[in-house]
Protein backbone atom coordinates (compact mmCIF):
# COMPACT_ATOMS: atom_id res chain seq x y z
CA UNK A 1 0.00 0.00 0.00
CA UNK A 2 1.29 3.66 -0.88
CA UNK A 3 2.02 5.97 1.42
CA UNK A 4 -0.08 8.63 2.72
CA UNK A 5 0.25 12.07 0.49
CA UNK A 6 0.10 13.58 3.61
CA UNK A 7 2.70 11.31 4.71
CA UNK A 8 5.08 11.81 2.31
CA UNK A 9 4.82 15.20 2.05
CA UNK A 10 5.66 15.95 5.56
CA UNK A 11 8.93 13.65 5.25
CA UNK A 12 9.88 15.53 2.00
CA UNK A 13 9.64 18.74 4.07
CA UNK A 14 11.16 17.68 7.32
CA UNK A 15 13.88 16.61 4.70
CA UNK A 16 14.89 19.25 2.44
CA UNK A 17 13.87 22.06 5.30
CA UNK A 18 14.30 20.96 8.61
CA UNK A 19 13.37 23.68 11.66
CA UNK A 20 17.25 23.69 11.97
CA UNK A 21 17.52 24.81 8.58
CA UNK A 22 14.48 27.03 8.54
CA UNK A 23 15.28 28.84 11.86
CA UNK A 24 18.82 28.56 12.35
CA UNK A 25 20.77 29.86 15.19
CA UNK A 26 24.05 29.95 13.38
CA UNK A 27 25.58 30.78 10.38
CA UNK A 28 29.18 30.43 8.41
CA UNK A 29 31.65 32.56 9.44
CA UNK A 30 31.70 34.74 6.08
CA UNK A 31 28.21 35.91 6.63
CA UNK A 32 29.91 39.23 7.60
CA UNK A 33 29.11 42.26 6.05
CA UNK A 34 26.40 44.73 5.52
CA UNK A 35 24.82 43.72 2.89
CA UNK A 36 23.91 40.92 4.18
CA UNK A 37 21.19 42.91 5.50
CA UNK A 38 19.61 44.46 3.30
CA UNK A 39 17.27 41.30 2.48
CA UNK A 40 15.84 41.51 5.46
CA UNK A 41 14.92 45.32 5.30
CA UNK A 42 13.32 44.78 1.98
CA UNK A 43 11.45 42.21 4.19
CA UNK A 44 10.60 44.74 6.81
CA UNK A 45 9.66 47.30 4.40
CA UNK A 46 7.69 44.86 3.02
CA UNK A 47 5.81 44.03 6.34
CA UNK A 48 5.35 47.55 6.74
CA UNK A 49 4.02 48.23 3.53
CA UNK A 50 1.34 45.37 4.01
CA UNK A 51 0.60 46.30 7.14
CA UNK A 52 -0.15 50.05 6.01
CA UNK A 53 -1.63 48.85 3.13
CA UNK A 54 -4.73 46.56 5.12
CA UNK A 55 -5.40 50.01 7.22
CA UNK A 56 -5.75 51.75 3.83
CA UNK A 57 -7.70 48.85 1.99
CA UNK A 58 -9.94 49.16 5.02
CA UNK A 59 -10.88 52.71 4.76
CA UNK A 60 -11.05 52.90 1.45
CA UNK A 61 -9.08 54.40 -1.61
CA UNK A 62 -10.03 58.15 -0.94
CA UNK A 63 -9.74 58.42 2.89
CA UNK A 64 -6.50 60.33 2.96
CA UNK A 65 -7.51 63.16 0.98
CA UNK A 66 -9.80 64.37 3.81
CA UNK A 67 -8.42 62.21 7.13
CA UNK A 68 -5.01 63.46 8.89
CA UNK A 69 -4.53 60.22 10.05
CA UNK A 70 -5.17 58.92 6.67
CA UNK A 71 -2.74 61.19 5.11
CA UNK A 72 -0.25 59.95 8.07
CA UNK A 73 -0.99 55.65 6.91
CA UNK A 74 -0.36 57.07 3.39
CA UNK A 75 2.32 58.94 3.62
CA UNK A 76 3.82 55.39 6.04
CA UNK A 77 2.50 53.23 2.62
CA UNK A 78 4.77 55.55 0.31
CA UNK A 79 7.75 55.71 2.15
CA UNK A 80 7.96 51.78 2.72
CA UNK A 81 7.66 51.36 -0.88
CA UNK A 82 10.20 54.05 -1.44
CA UNK A 83 12.37 52.20 1.29
CA UNK A 84 11.75 48.83 -0.21
CA UNK A 85 12.64 49.50 -3.64
CA UNK A 86 15.86 50.83 -1.94
CA UNK A 87 16.70 48.07 -0.24
CA UNK A 88 15.85 45.36 -2.78
CA UNK A 89 18.01 47.08 -5.71
CA UNK A 90 21.09 47.02 -3.01
CA UNK A 91 20.12 43.64 -2.24
CA UNK A 92 19.84 42.11 -6.04
CA UNK A 93 23.20 43.92 -6.53
CA UNK A 94 24.92 42.30 -3.75
CA UNK A 95 23.65 39.32 -5.00
CA UNK A 96 24.80 39.92 -8.23
CA UNK A 97 27.61 40.91 -7.48
CA UNK A 98 28.60 37.18 -5.02
CA UNK A 99 27.21 34.93 -8.22
CA UNK A 100 24.60 34.27 -5.56
CA UNK A 101 23.30 31.48 -8.19
CA UNK A 102 26.30 29.67 -7.17
CA UNK A 103 25.59 26.01 -5.91
CA UNK A 104 22.28 24.83 -7.36
CA UNK A 105 21.03 28.12 -6.24
CA UNK A 106 19.60 29.81 -9.16
CA UNK A 107 15.87 28.80 -8.78
CA UNK A 108 16.76 31.12 -5.41
CA UNK A 109 18.10 33.64 -7.95
CA UNK A 110 15.27 33.40 -10.42
CA UNK A 111 12.49 33.80 -7.65
CA UNK A 112 14.14 37.08 -6.21
CA UNK A 113 14.24 38.72 -9.84
CA UNK A 114 10.50 37.60 -10.30
CA UNK A 115 9.64 38.93 -7.14
CA UNK A 116 11.68 42.54 -8.16
CA UNK A 117 9.85 42.40 -11.32
CA UNK A 118 6.41 41.82 -9.23
CA UNK A 119 7.29 44.53 -7.22
CA UNK A 120 7.14 47.01 -9.71
CA UNK A 121 4.02 45.99 -11.32
CA UNK A 122 2.55 45.98 -7.72
CA UNK A 123 4.02 49.51 -7.12
CA UNK A 124 2.58 51.05 -10.40
CA UNK A 125 -0.77 49.85 -9.95
CA UNK A 126 -0.83 51.68 -6.50
CA UNK A 127 0.14 54.83 -8.26
CA UNK A 128 -3.10 54.23 -10.66
CA UNK A 129 -4.96 54.07 -7.66
CA UNK A 130 -4.00 57.74 -5.97
CA UNK A 131 -7.09 58.89 -7.17
CA UNK A 132 -5.34 62.41 -7.56
CA UNK A 133 -3.58 64.27 -10.34
CA UNK A 134 -0.90 61.70 -10.17
CA UNK A 135 -3.13 58.81 -11.13
CA UNK A 136 -4.59 60.67 -14.06
CA UNK A 137 -1.69 61.29 -15.62
CA UNK A 138 0.06 57.97 -15.14
CA UNK A 139 -2.90 55.95 -16.49
CA UNK A 140 -2.98 58.37 -19.44
CA UNK A 141 1.10 57.98 -20.24
CA UNK A 142 1.14 54.44 -19.58
CA UNK A 143 -2.01 53.53 -21.43
CA UNK A 144 -0.06 53.65 -24.76
CA UNK A 145 2.82 51.29 -23.53
CA UNK A 146 0.31 48.46 -23.00
CA UNK A 147 -1.84 48.94 -25.72
CA UNK A 148 1.01 49.08 -27.89
CA UNK A 149 1.65 45.51 -27.32
CA UNK A 150 -1.84 44.36 -27.43
CA UNK A 151 -1.92 43.73 -23.36
CA UNK A 152 -4.07 46.50 -22.98
CA UNK A 153 -6.99 45.23 -24.35
CA UNK A 154 -7.70 43.24 -20.77
CA UNK A 155 -4.84 45.03 -18.50
CA UNK A 156 -6.77 48.51 -18.30
CA UNK A 157 -4.86 51.07 -16.57
CA UNK A 158 -7.48 53.52 -16.82
CA UNK A 159 -10.07 51.46 -15.16
CA UNK A 160 -9.63 52.18 -11.82
CA UNK A 161 -11.75 49.56 -10.31
CA UNK A 162 -9.49 46.64 -12.48
CA UNK A 163 -6.19 48.34 -10.85
CA UNK A 164 -7.48 48.84 -7.30
CA UNK A 165 -8.76 44.84 -6.91
CA UNK A 166 -5.02 44.15 -8.81
CA UNK A 167 -2.94 46.21 -6.48
CA UNK A 168 -4.82 45.61 -2.99
CA UNK A 169 -5.54 41.56 -3.77
CA UNK A 170 -3.88 39.80 -7.08
CA UNK A 171 -0.32 41.50 -7.20
CA UNK A 172 0.19 41.35 -2.53
CA UNK A 173 -1.22 37.63 -3.12
CA UNK A 174 1.65 36.88 -6.09
CA UNK A 175 4.22 38.83 -4.98
CA UNK A 176 3.72 37.35 -1.48
CA UNK A 177 3.46 34.02 -2.63
CA UNK A 178 6.54 34.33 -4.46
CA UNK A 179 8.63 35.82 -1.88
CA UNK A 180 8.06 32.64 0.74
CA UNK A 181 9.24 30.61 -1.83
CA UNK A 182 12.35 32.65 -2.52
CA UNK A 183 12.89 32.67 1.73
CA UNK A 184 12.69 29.11 1.57
CA UNK A 185 15.15 28.41 -1.08
CA UNK A 186 17.31 30.56 0.95
CA UNK A 187 16.87 28.64 4.10
CA UNK A 188 16.83 25.20 1.96
CA UNK A 189 20.21 26.33 0.64
CA UNK A 190 21.77 28.32 2.75
CA UNK A 191 23.60 31.63 2.01
CA UNK A 192 26.00 30.97 -0.79
CA UNK A 193 29.75 30.47 -0.15
CA UNK A 194 32.55 32.62 -0.90
CA UNK A 195 33.48 33.11 -4.82
CA UNK A 196 37.27 31.92 -3.48
CA UNK A 197 36.29 29.47 -1.01
CA UNK A 198 37.36 25.66 -1.26
CA UNK A 199 38.05 22.26 0.58
CA UNK A 200 41.60 23.84 0.53
CA UNK A 201 40.89 27.09 2.87
CA UNK A 202 42.09 26.24 6.53
CA UNK A 203 38.57 27.77 7.35
CA UNK A 204 36.81 24.66 6.05
CA UNK A 205 36.96 21.24 7.96
CA UNK A 206 37.34 18.13 5.81
CA UNK B 1 39.47 21.91 -7.72
CA UNK B 2 37.22 21.84 -11.31
CA UNK B 3 34.18 23.70 -12.32
CA UNK B 4 32.08 20.93 -11.10
CA UNK B 5 34.20 20.15 -8.17
CA UNK B 6 33.27 23.55 -7.26
CA UNK B 7 29.62 23.71 -7.82
CA UNK B 8 29.51 20.70 -5.72
CA UNK B 9 31.03 22.18 -2.88
CA UNK B 10 29.21 25.35 -3.09
CA UNK B 11 26.02 23.54 -3.11
CA UNK B 12 27.04 21.41 -0.02
CA UNK B 13 26.04 22.08 3.76
CA UNK B 14 28.93 24.37 4.77
CA UNK B 15 31.61 22.84 7.20
CA UNK B 16 33.85 25.66 7.66
CA UNK B 17 33.56 27.71 10.51
CA UNK B 18 30.34 29.09 11.96
CA UNK B 19 29.49 31.99 14.09
CA UNK B 20 26.38 32.59 15.98
CA UNK B 21 23.16 34.28 14.62
CA UNK B 22 20.02 35.40 15.83
CA UNK B 23 17.70 36.03 12.72
CA UNK B 24 14.37 36.96 15.14
CA UNK B 25 16.32 39.46 17.27
CA UNK B 26 17.68 40.63 14.02
CA UNK B 27 14.46 40.58 12.49
CA UNK B 28 12.67 42.71 14.94
CA UNK B 29 15.56 44.91 14.76
CA UNK B 30 14.94 45.66 11.32
CA UNK B 31 11.34 46.53 11.15
CA UNK B 32 11.94 49.03 14.14
CA UNK B 33 14.71 50.79 12.10
CA UNK B 34 12.39 50.53 9.18
CA UNK B 35 9.38 52.10 11.09
CA UNK B 36 11.15 55.20 12.35
CA UNK B 37 12.33 56.03 8.88
CA UNK B 38 9.26 55.06 7.61
CA UNK B 39 7.32 57.43 10.37
CA UNK B 40 10.13 60.13 10.23
CA UNK B 41 9.80 61.04 6.43
CA UNK B 42 6.23 60.50 6.94
CA UNK B 43 5.91 63.19 9.63
CA UNK B 44 8.39 65.30 7.74
CA UNK B 45 6.72 65.22 4.33
CA UNK B 46 3.82 63.54 4.19
CA UNK B 47 2.75 62.21 0.77
CA UNK B 48 2.09 63.75 -2.59
CA UNK B 49 -1.65 64.26 -3.17
CA UNK B 50 -2.55 66.83 -6.11
CA UNK B 51 -5.95 67.32 -6.44
CA UNK B 52 -7.16 65.77 -9.48
CA UNK B 53 -8.56 67.68 -12.70
CA UNK B 54 -11.46 68.29 -13.62
CA UNK B 55 -13.40 69.12 -16.53
CA UNK B 56 -15.14 71.85 -15.19
CA UNK B 57 -11.59 73.70 -14.51
CA UNK B 58 -10.77 72.73 -18.22
CA UNK B 59 -13.72 73.86 -19.24
CA UNK B 60 -13.44 77.27 -16.85
CA UNK B 61 -9.74 77.81 -17.21
CA UNK B 62 -9.23 77.33 -21.18
CA UNK B 63 -12.77 77.26 -22.67
CA UNK B 64 -11.77 77.30 -26.58
CA UNK B 65 -9.53 74.33 -26.25
CA UNK B 66 -12.30 72.47 -24.31
CA UNK B 67 -14.90 73.70 -27.12
CA UNK B 68 -12.36 72.36 -29.69
CA UNK B 69 -11.75 69.25 -28.12
CA UNK B 70 -15.88 68.84 -28.44
CA UNK B 71 -15.42 69.65 -32.00
CA UNK B 72 -12.29 67.14 -32.34
CA UNK B 73 -14.58 64.38 -31.01
CA UNK B 74 -17.56 64.86 -33.35
CA UNK B 75 -15.59 65.37 -36.10
CA UNK B 76 -13.61 61.99 -35.29
CA UNK B 77 -10.12 63.93 -35.78
CA UNK B 78 -9.41 63.54 -32.27
CA UNK B 79 -6.52 61.11 -30.33
CA UNK B 80 -9.04 58.66 -29.44
CA UNK B 81 -11.21 58.97 -31.60
CA UNK B 82 -7.95 57.77 -34.18
CA UNK B 83 -6.67 55.66 -32.01
CA UNK B 84 -7.19 52.33 -32.96
CA UNK B 85 -7.45 49.24 -30.42
CA UNK B 86 -8.49 48.72 -28.05
CA UNK B 87 -10.96 51.36 -28.56
CA UNK B 88 -12.05 51.69 -32.37
CA UNK B 89 -10.80 50.25 -35.29
CA UNK B 90 -9.45 54.21 -36.67
CA UNK B 91 -6.67 53.87 -36.19
CA UNK B 92 -3.62 50.73 -36.98
CA UNK B 93 -1.82 51.02 -34.28
CA UNK B 94 1.19 50.39 -33.12
CA UNK B 95 3.62 47.65 -34.26
CA UNK B 96 7.13 45.74 -33.91
CA UNK B 97 7.66 44.68 -37.14
CA UNK B 98 5.22 42.29 -38.58
CA UNK B 99 3.72 42.09 -35.38
CA UNK B 100 0.83 44.04 -34.46
CA UNK B 101 -0.18 43.42 -31.31
CA UNK B 102 -2.04 46.29 -30.65
CA UNK B 103 -4.55 45.61 -33.51
CA UNK B 104 -4.80 41.90 -33.13
CA UNK B 105 -5.67 42.41 -29.76
CA UNK B 106 -8.70 43.79 -30.86
CA UNK B 107 -11.43 46.51 -29.67
CA UNK B 108 -11.84 45.23 -25.89
CA UNK B 109 -13.00 48.78 -24.70
CA UNK B 110 -15.38 49.93 -27.26
CA UNK B 111 -15.46 54.12 -27.41
CA UNK B 112 -17.22 56.24 -29.86
CA UNK B 113 -16.39 59.54 -28.62
CA UNK B 114 -19.17 61.31 -30.71
CA UNK B 115 -22.12 59.59 -28.90
CA UNK B 116 -19.80 58.81 -25.48
CA UNK B 117 -18.20 61.63 -25.07
CA UNK B 118 -20.47 64.22 -26.14
CA UNK B 119 -24.24 63.38 -27.56
CA UNK B 120 -24.52 61.16 -24.39
CA UNK B 121 -23.84 63.48 -21.63
CA UNK B 122 -25.64 65.92 -23.71
CA UNK B 123 -28.81 63.39 -23.56
CA UNK B 124 -28.34 63.29 -19.68
CA UNK B 125 -28.78 67.01 -19.07
CA UNK B 126 -32.19 68.92 -18.81
CA UNK B 127 -31.15 70.95 -22.19
CA UNK B 128 -32.36 74.13 -22.91
CA UNK B 129 -34.48 74.37 -26.45
CA UNK B 130 -31.20 75.27 -28.59
CA UNK B 131 -29.21 72.42 -27.19
CA UNK B 132 -31.90 69.69 -27.50
CA UNK B 133 -33.12 71.10 -30.97
CA UNK B 134 -29.39 70.57 -31.48
CA UNK B 135 -28.83 67.14 -30.30
CA UNK B 136 -32.39 66.07 -32.28
CA UNK B 137 -30.44 67.34 -35.76
CA UNK B 138 -28.00 65.75 -35.48
CA UNK B 139 -29.47 62.58 -34.31
CA UNK B 140 -31.79 63.00 -37.42
CA UNK B 141 -29.12 63.47 -40.28
CA UNK B 142 -27.15 60.89 -41.98
CA UNK B 143 -23.41 60.37 -40.97
CA UNK B 144 -22.01 61.45 -44.09
CA UNK B 145 -24.03 64.93 -42.96
CA UNK B 146 -22.75 64.51 -39.64
CA UNK B 147 -19.35 64.33 -40.57
CA UNK B 148 -19.67 67.12 -43.27
CA UNK B 149 -20.63 69.52 -40.63
CA UNK B 150 -17.81 68.15 -37.65
CA UNK B 151 -14.96 68.48 -40.61
CA UNK B 152 -15.92 71.71 -41.82
CA UNK B 153 -16.30 73.08 -38.29
CA UNK B 154 -12.84 71.66 -37.24
CA UNK B 155 -11.43 72.71 -40.14
CA UNK B 156 -12.09 76.31 -39.35
CA UNK B 157 -11.01 76.16 -35.99
CA UNK B 158 -7.53 74.78 -36.53
CA UNK B 159 -7.36 77.64 -38.85
CA UNK B 160 -7.37 80.03 -36.50
CA UNK B 161 -5.64 78.21 -34.58
CA UNK B 162 -8.59 77.40 -31.66
CA UNK B 163 -9.54 80.73 -31.24
CA UNK B 164 -13.23 80.46 -31.28
CA UNK B 165 -14.69 83.89 -31.29
CA UNK B 166 -12.50 84.21 -33.98
CA UNK B 167 -13.90 81.15 -36.53
CA UNK B 168 -15.41 82.21 -39.52
CA UNK B 169 -19.31 81.69 -39.85
CA UNK B 170 -20.04 78.54 -42.70
CA UNK B 171 -22.59 75.22 -42.70
CA UNK B 172 -21.96 73.67 -39.51
CA UNK B 173 -24.73 72.69 -39.19
CA UNK B 174 -25.68 72.01 -34.85
CA UNK B 175 -21.97 71.83 -34.30
CA UNK B 176 -21.54 75.04 -32.38
CA UNK B 177 -24.53 74.17 -30.11
CA UNK B 178 -23.94 71.25 -29.68
CA UNK B 179 -19.80 72.43 -28.68
CA UNK B 180 -21.04 75.26 -26.41
CA UNK B 181 -23.61 72.90 -24.92
CA UNK B 182 -21.35 70.22 -23.73
CA UNK B 183 -19.09 73.02 -22.47
CA UNK B 184 -20.99 75.07 -20.58
CA UNK B 185 -22.56 71.81 -18.97
CA UNK B 186 -18.92 71.28 -18.31
CA UNK B 187 -18.53 74.82 -16.96
CA UNK B 188 -21.31 74.02 -14.44
CA UNK B 189 -19.62 70.62 -13.02
CA UNK B 190 -21.51 68.23 -14.47
CA UNK B 191 -19.55 66.42 -16.76
CA UNK B 192 -17.08 64.54 -14.68
CA UNK B 193 -20.06 62.47 -13.07
CA UNK B 194 -21.98 62.10 -16.75
CA UNK B 195 -19.00 60.53 -18.33
CA UNK B 196 -18.42 57.93 -15.53
CA UNK B 197 -22.23 57.09 -15.03
CA UNK B 198 -23.12 56.03 -18.49
CA UNK B 199 -24.57 52.44 -18.06
CA UNK B 200 -25.84 51.90 -14.64
CA UNK B 201 -25.54 53.02 -10.93
CA UNK B 202 -22.37 51.30 -9.89
CA UNK B 203 -19.13 52.73 -11.95
CA UNK B 204 -15.59 51.91 -11.35
CA UNK B 205 -14.26 52.75 -15.10
CA UNK B 206 -12.42 56.14 -15.49
CA UNK B 207 -11.26 55.09 -19.41
CA UNK B 208 -13.86 58.14 -20.80
CA UNK B 209 -12.79 60.39 -18.45
CA UNK B 210 -9.31 60.16 -18.80
CA UNK B 211 -9.31 59.75 -22.58
CA UNK B 212 -11.29 62.64 -23.22
CA UNK B 213 -9.16 65.30 -20.90
CA UNK B 214 -5.78 63.53 -22.49
CA UNK B 215 -7.67 64.95 -26.16
CA UNK B 216 -6.72 68.30 -24.95
CA UNK B 217 -4.03 70.58 -23.86
CA UNK B 218 -5.23 70.66 -20.46
CA UNK B 219 -3.97 67.38 -18.94
CA UNK B 220 -0.97 67.76 -21.24
CA UNK B 221 -0.67 71.17 -19.58
CA UNK B 222 -0.30 70.17 -16.29
CA UNK B 223 1.78 67.56 -16.69
CA UNK B 224 4.23 69.63 -18.26
CA UNK B 225 4.01 72.22 -15.46
CA UNK B 226 5.24 69.33 -13.03
CA UNK B 227 7.57 67.85 -15.25
CA UNK B 228 6.30 64.61 -15.99
CA UNK B 229 6.65 64.49 -19.86
CA UNK B 230 8.21 61.22 -20.61
CA UNK B 231 10.72 62.86 -22.44
CA UNK B 232 12.08 64.67 -19.65
CA UNK B 233 12.64 61.77 -17.21
CA UNK B 234 8.90 62.24 -16.34
CA UNK B 235 8.10 58.49 -15.74
CA UNK B 236 10.26 58.24 -12.41
CA UNK B 237 9.56 61.61 -11.63
CA UNK B 238 6.65 62.81 -8.99
CA UNK B 239 4.42 65.85 -8.67
CA UNK B 240 5.61 68.32 -5.99
CA UNK B 241 8.81 67.60 -3.77
CA UNK B 242 8.79 63.82 -3.68
CA UNK B 243 10.87 60.84 -4.97
CA UNK B 244 8.77 59.13 -7.69
CA UNK B 245 9.33 55.65 -9.26
CA UNK B 246 12.65 55.66 -9.50
CA UNK B 247 13.00 52.09 -10.41
CA UNK B 248 11.67 52.98 -13.23
CA UNK B 249 14.82 54.39 -14.61
CA UNK B 250 15.45 52.06 -17.23
CA UNK B 251 12.00 52.18 -18.66
CA UNK B 252 12.61 55.71 -18.68
CA UNK B 253 15.44 56.10 -20.12
CA UNK B 254 15.00 54.99 -23.87
CA UNK B 255 12.66 57.64 -24.19
CA UNK B 256 15.69 59.98 -23.92
CA UNK B 257 17.60 58.47 -26.73
CA UNK B 258 16.91 58.66 -30.15
CA UNK B 259 15.39 56.53 -32.69
CA UNK B 260 12.86 56.29 -29.94
CA UNK B 261 12.76 60.24 -29.44
CA UNK B 262 12.35 60.85 -33.47
CA UNK B 263 8.69 60.34 -34.36
CA UNK B 264 10.00 60.31 -38.06
CA UNK B 265 12.79 57.50 -37.20
CA UNK B 266 10.92 54.61 -39.61
CA UNK B 267 10.47 51.58 -38.24
CA UNK B 268 10.93 52.37 -34.46
CA UNK B 269 10.34 56.18 -33.66
CA UNK B 270 6.66 56.26 -34.44
CA UNK B 271 6.67 52.71 -32.66
CA UNK B 272 8.48 53.23 -29.55
CA UNK B 273 5.88 52.48 -27.32
CA UNK B 274 6.02 49.13 -28.49
CA UNK B 275 9.49 48.51 -29.25
CA UNK B 276 10.38 49.94 -25.61
CA UNK B 277 7.86 47.56 -24.25
CA UNK B 278 9.81 44.71 -25.86
CA UNK B 279 12.86 46.03 -25.02
CA UNK B 280 11.68 46.08 -21.62
CA UNK B 281 10.11 42.48 -21.52
CA UNK B 282 13.26 40.65 -23.26
CA UNK B 283 15.78 42.95 -20.18
CA UNK B 284 13.18 41.78 -17.48
CA UNK B 285 13.51 38.53 -19.03
CA UNK B 286 17.70 38.79 -19.31
CA UNK B 287 17.56 39.45 -15.35
CA UNK B 288 15.70 36.50 -14.42
CA UNK B 289 17.89 34.00 -16.53
CA UNK B 290 21.30 35.96 -15.39
CA UNK B 291 22.44 32.97 -14.12
CA UNK B 292 22.56 31.29 -17.55
CA UNK B 293 23.46 33.89 -19.60
CA UNK B 294 27.22 33.37 -20.81
CA UNK B 295 29.39 36.56 -19.96
CA UNK B 296 27.05 37.95 -17.64
CA UNK B 297 27.13 34.93 -14.92
CA UNK B 298 31.06 35.28 -15.16
CA UNK B 299 31.22 38.83 -14.47
CA UNK B 300 30.97 38.54 -10.77
CA UNK B 301 33.93 36.32 -10.72
CA UNK B 302 35.85 38.75 -13.13
CA UNK B 303 35.17 41.84 -11.20
CA UNK B 304 36.43 41.27 -7.95
CA UNK B 305 33.72 43.20 -5.53
CA UNK B 306 33.12 40.16 -3.97
CA UNK B 307 36.34 40.81 -2.38
CA UNK B 308 34.84 43.23 -0.72
CA UNK B 309 31.69 41.82 0.18
CA UNK B 310 33.73 39.11 2.00
CA UNK B 311 36.70 40.76 2.79
CA UNK B 312 37.14 39.28 6.58
CA UNK B 313 37.37 35.92 4.96
CA UNK B 314 39.71 36.96 2.36
CA UNK B 315 41.70 38.09 5.15
CA UNK B 316 41.19 35.34 7.83
CA UNK B 317 42.47 32.89 4.61
CA UNK B 318 45.02 34.61 3.08
CA UNK B 319 43.70 33.97 -0.16
CA UNK B 320 45.51 36.96 -2.12
CA UNK B 321 44.49 36.45 -5.67
CA UNK B 322 41.33 34.47 -7.15
CA UNK B 323 41.57 30.80 -8.20
CA UNK B 324 38.59 30.72 -10.91
CA UNK B 325 37.86 34.00 -13.23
Amino acid sequence: MSEMWTAQLRKKWQKNLPIEKLLPDDQPAYVASWIYVFGVLTLSALAIIIASGIVLAFEGPAWYHYSSVGKFVNSTHFWSVQLFFVFMVIHLWGKFWMAAWRGNRMATWMTGAVAFVASIATAFTGYLVQTNFDSQWISFEAKDGFNSVGVGAWFTVTNLGQMLLLHVAFLPLILGVITVVHVLMVRKRGVVPPIDADATNTEVRS
Amino acid sequence: MSKAEKEIFDAAPWHGKTKQYDFIKEGVIAVVVVALIVTFFSFLMGSPDDKPLTFKGWAVSNSDNFYATTVQELAGTSGTATYGAPYNKNGQGLNIGPLWLQRWAGVTRPIDTVNDFVIAPLSTQVMSTDIANAVSTWNAAPVSQQKTWATSYDDAITKVEGKISAVATGAYGPVPALAQGLTDMAKAGALDAALLSQGGFFQTDNTKQILFFGDGSYLDDAGTAANLQGGTWGMMNETGRYPGQAWLWLYSFWYQIPPFTNENSKPIGANADAYIMAIMGVMSLGLILIPIIPGIKTLPMRIPIHRGIWSEYYKSQGIKRSKRR
